[in-house]
């Protein structure tokens, strides 16, 4: 079937967008606008004294200038469920209004709003803005922030929390008992997410309802945060997200600019516009990562993992989001991969620092853990003399052993792991490694291997996801989501699920997302989770739908009690009779109960449905083979081998596309990505795409994948995530694969020339 | 009100007499002011390359220029790379057919890049293609596709040219 599963199809989406006739964000212009410019804070901490407006509210063009004291009451959206620290105490608070009163915690926290008729007037009257700050010193960094002023009173020391899951006692025997420990200390370097488009909304007030159009991850999910913040009743707000630039977990979380926009569009009776400029997405977006990790590892003689152990700090910014605790801890439950891994004891400690916050961004919490499990098997198989590939053949669990329930209780479904892990070494030639090192010394340049087996576990934060399935009156299949594509090519990949499965026409399906309005509210595209969230719920509805057709189908057909059946054939979907030749389409058994008003049909084959899906187990190997210059610190790829479970692939061209870019955000943190603040000022120092390195088109390696589909034995289709798989594997199979040309144990990210070259040069 | 220029400007072979305020950079003229919105701006600093167009033939940052500077200038956005509107560019072609996008947002960059460099290099190597958009900036592709995606047209538009 051309436009079936396991197709390579073309995207619907590509149409427009190649053409110039996508609608971002910035591209809505509603009539009679207003434009919105921030005034940020320049000090990391600093006590706010007053806010002079008044040269900025007779400038030109102004309409409003709007501080703390000219908002409604606001909330903050907390910190997501219950989490608590290791004795059972409550952890620190950052309650985060949307302009701060008494303080500033961040270089970059908005003070202010400047309101004016065009961007241009808004950004000049921003200047005119004199804000009265008292600068404090600063925590910068991780390790300034212990002995720093704290960011938030009731945190002396500016710890968050201290959490700690796991046995420490068993752990501590099984390391005492030990034929071989390992180490190793690695930093999950602190990364801008950096989609193309930068963050915007639009606010709007009619009618005494609100409307925000927003570039999102999910609509409900930000409608429902932003009214949290503006104290207001969530019905009270429609958002609407249009097409989306890229979001990798930013767009996920809401945002103040969100909530602020829709209180200036009622006060000034027009609709209010903020799109955030680059340098202001440096400092005023959400980061990602900034985690400082010592792992151990205990094994015994023939290379059996025992135990884990891991104490990381994570810096939480100034101010949490609602998953902001989670992502360094939660992360955790794959800790130790798909290896037999006995035991696991962690320890996080959370600290606050005068900086941005440190949200979602691609992997959240799970590439810190696979991350720092790699590299420790690395250091297990240099410390027994074993080769890489064998001590994580050794530790890999076999498929008799299926469902592996893990430390955290996660059971590991289905899965082939050695055989993937083969595969890979088979297409990259592993064996033909020291020939090939040897070619390389001979020219000058160290060559390196790295592999990686990576493990992660998709689907964001339980709850249901609904879908809707909608026959319209002209014969279309109209099919509503609660996820959102920031790139995914929903339109394509669910139009492809429906003509499979409903046997209608590719092009009679319409993929409807991202405005509150169509009534279907879900947890939205992060963690992977679309195909198996979304995907699942309509394939629950498509069954509904199917169901329900052969009743009505039955009446049409007049089957007089014969049983009537539903089957696609050729692409096309019928209803028959058994044992006879009258059938009829689904679309036109759609347009007959509309048309024929069939009583107890009043909806049609209308079907909604909900699905809750357990976490999936995507994995995979990679294996990368790097040549270093040692007079240039430069990394050059020679190749790049993924063998991938995604589960069941629907559309490979568009799960390849999720591969690539996956590799390329780890790329990028492992070689070059690097968010800096100075340490006692709180400057960002890297607040341009100058400064702030992402990879080029030059620095990618072209990626050999091929897929073990392994279908997921929890959700009807099988399907597992796929988002987020290729940068929870790129990160240590680079390292690994640095750290392996450099003849060292371990090289830090990102492994920029200047640090490559320092480790090849300088004992 | 900023001082402003009465200018003349030919974007996709549409004549536009326009008066535009000075300050004005011709990306922010052209979405604004033009409504011509398929241009995007990612940095508004020259790194990225969203808004790249093809200035008398060459490829410029629309966001590192004046529009004032246009004046008497011929411009081609993507939204003039079709051939009609029904007809895409076999570069458009070859993006859809390779995946050479995801969210969209760099493309129009991308494709105005790319399609000055097939014009000067028709036969370019994968290296070649990898180098002529390192000024270009994809947060979600990896590149791969659009790399596909050039070589694919490199070989359409040769393919065209041997026919006719």
């Amino acid at each position: 079937m051309k436009f079936g599963m396991g197709q390579p199809v073309r995207r619907k989406e590509d149409v427009r967008l190649v053409s110039g006739k996508g609608r971002y964000l910035d591209d809505i212009q509603l009539a009679n606008t207003a434009y919105a410019y921030f005034v940020r804070s320049p000090h990391a901490h600093a006590v706010l004294r007053g806010i002079d407006a008044g040269a900025a509210r007779a400038a030109e063009g102004v309409l409003a200038v709007m501080t703390a004291d000219d908002l409604p009451e606001t909330s903050f959206v907390p910190v997501r469920g219950a989490f608590k620290n290791r004795d059972g105490s409550a952890i620190a608070q950052s309650p985060k209004m949307l302009f701060p009163k008494e303080k500033v915690r961040f270089s970059g926290e908005a003070v202010a709003v400047v309101i004016a008729t065009t961007p241009a007037a808004a950004k000049d009257a921003a200047e005119l803005v004199d804000v009265d700050y008292e600068p404090l010193g600063a925590a910068g960094t991780l390790e300034t922030a212990p002995g720093a002023p704290p960011v938030w009173d009731e945190a002396p020391g500016n710890l968050v929390f201290d959490w700690a899951d796991g046995n420490a006692a068993a752990c501590e025997a099984a390391f005492v008992a030990a034929a071989k420990t390992v180490s190793v200390e690695v930093v999950q370097n602190r990364v801008v997410p950096s989609p193309m488009e930068p963050r915007g909304a639009i606010g709007v007030y009619e009618a005494g309802r609100y409307t925000l159009y927003t570039s999102s991850q999910g609509s409900s999910g930000i409608r429902d945060k932003v009214a949290v913040m503006m104290k207001i009743p969530a019905d009270n707000l429609r958002v609407i997200t249009p097409d989306v630039g890229g979001g990798f977990g930013l767009k996920n979380s809401a945002a103040i600019e969100q909530a602020i926009v829709l209180f200036a569009a009622k006060s000034l009776g027009r609709p209010v516009k903020w799109i955030g400029e680059r340098m202001e997405a440096f400092v005023g977006d959400g980061h990602g990562r900034d985690v400082k990790m010592k792992g151990e590892m205990a094994l015994d003689a023939a290379g059996q993992i025992l135990a884990l152990r891991l104490d990381s700090i994570a810096n939480m910014g100034a101010y949490m989001t609602h998953v902001g605790p989670h992502i360094p801890t939660s992360g955790l439950r794959v800790m130790g991969g798909v290896y037999r891994v006995p035991l696991v004891y962690a320890r996080v400690r959370g600290y606050f620092t005068n900086t941005q916050t440190v949200t979602s961004y691609r992997g959240a919490g799970r590439p810190e853990a696979i991350y720092v499990t790699e590299r420790l098997m690395d250091q297990a198989a240099n410390a027994l003399g074993m080769d890489a590939l064998e001590i994580r053949r050794r530790n890999l669990i076999r498929p008799e052993e299926l469902p592996y329930r893990n430390w955290k209780g996660l059971s590991i479904d289905s899965g082939d792991f050695a055989t993937n892990l083969d595969e890979a070494a088979r297409r990259a030639d592993w064996n033909g490694f020291a020939a090939r090192r040897q070619q390389s010394e001979a020219r000058g340049k160290k060559r390196g291997r790295g592999v990686a087996y990576y493990f992660e576990a998709s689907g964001g934060p339980p709850g249901p996801e609904p879908g809707k399935i909608h026959f319209t009156d002209n014969g279309a299949v109209e099919v509503y989501l609660a996820t959102q594509s920031n790139g995914q090519g929903h339109e394509t990949t669910f139009a492809q699920l429906i003509a499979e499965r409903l046997g209608v026409p590719f092009d009679s399906i319409i993929i409807k997302q991202g405005d509150t309005d169509d009534g279907l509210a879900g947890g939205g595209t992060v963690g992977s989770r679309s195909l198996q969230a979304s995907g699942n719920a309509m394939a629950l509805a498509m069954d509904g739908v199917v169901k329900k057709g052969k009743v009505a189908a039955g009446q049409v057909l007049q089957a007089g009690g014969a049983e009537v059946d539903f089957e696609v054939a050729e692409g096309a979907g019928q209803f028959f009779v058994t044992g006879t030749q009258r059938k009829i389409g689904v679309t036109e058994l759609a347009l007959t109960l509309k048309r024929e008003k069939l009583p107890g049909f009043e909806s049609g084959l209308d079907e909604q449905a909900s699905f809750e899906s357990p976490p999936t187990f995507p994995n995979g190997c990679h294996i990368c083979e790097v040549e270093v210059d040692p007079e240039t610190g430069t990394v050059a790829f020679d190749r790049y081998v993924i063998v991938d479970d995604v589960g069941v692939v629907i559309n490979p061209l568009i799960v390849d596309g999720q591969i690539h870019g996956g590799v390329a955000q780890g790329l990028g943190q492992a070689l070059f990505e690097d968010c800096v603040y100075d340490p006692n000022s709180g400057q960002l120092m890297t607040a341009t795409f100058a400064d702030y390195v992402m990879p080029r088109a030059d620095n990618m390696p072209d990626l050999d994948i091929s897929y073990n589909e392994v279908p997921c034995l929890t959700n009807p289709l099988g399907a597992k995530g796929a988002g987020e798989a290729g940068t929870i594997g790129a990160l240590p199979a680079i390292i690994g694969a640095i750290s392996d040309a450099l003849g060292v144990a371990h090289i830090d990210m990102p492994a920029t020339p200047e640090k490559v070259w320092r480790a090849a040069n300088v004992a | 009100m900023s001082e402003t220029r009465k200018i003349a400007v030919t974007i996709n072979g549409k004549r536009y007499e326009e008066e535009v305020e000075v300050r004005w950079t011709l990306a922010d003229f052209m979405r604004q002011q033009l409504g011509l919105t398929g241009t995007h701006l990612g940095c508004e600093h020259g790194v990225c390359g969203a808004c790249t167009i093809l200035f008398d033939g060459y490829s410029a940052r629309s966001c590192l220029m004046l529009a004032v500077q246009a004046d008497g200038h011929e411009i081609l956005t993507v939204e003039g790379i079709a051939p009609s509107e029904e007809q895409m560019h076999p570069l458009q072609e070859a993006f859809r057919d390779n995946h050479g996008l995801q969210c969209g947002f760099c493309t129009p960059g991308m494709l105005t890049t790319l399609l000055e460099f097939l014009r000067d290099n028709p036969d370019p190597t994968e290296q070649e293609v990898r180098i002529a958009i390192s000024g270009n900036l994809c947060r979600c592709t990896g590149y791969q596709g659009i790399v596909a995606a050039a070589l694919d047209a490199a070989q359409r538009l040769k393919a065209a040219k041997e026919a006719s």
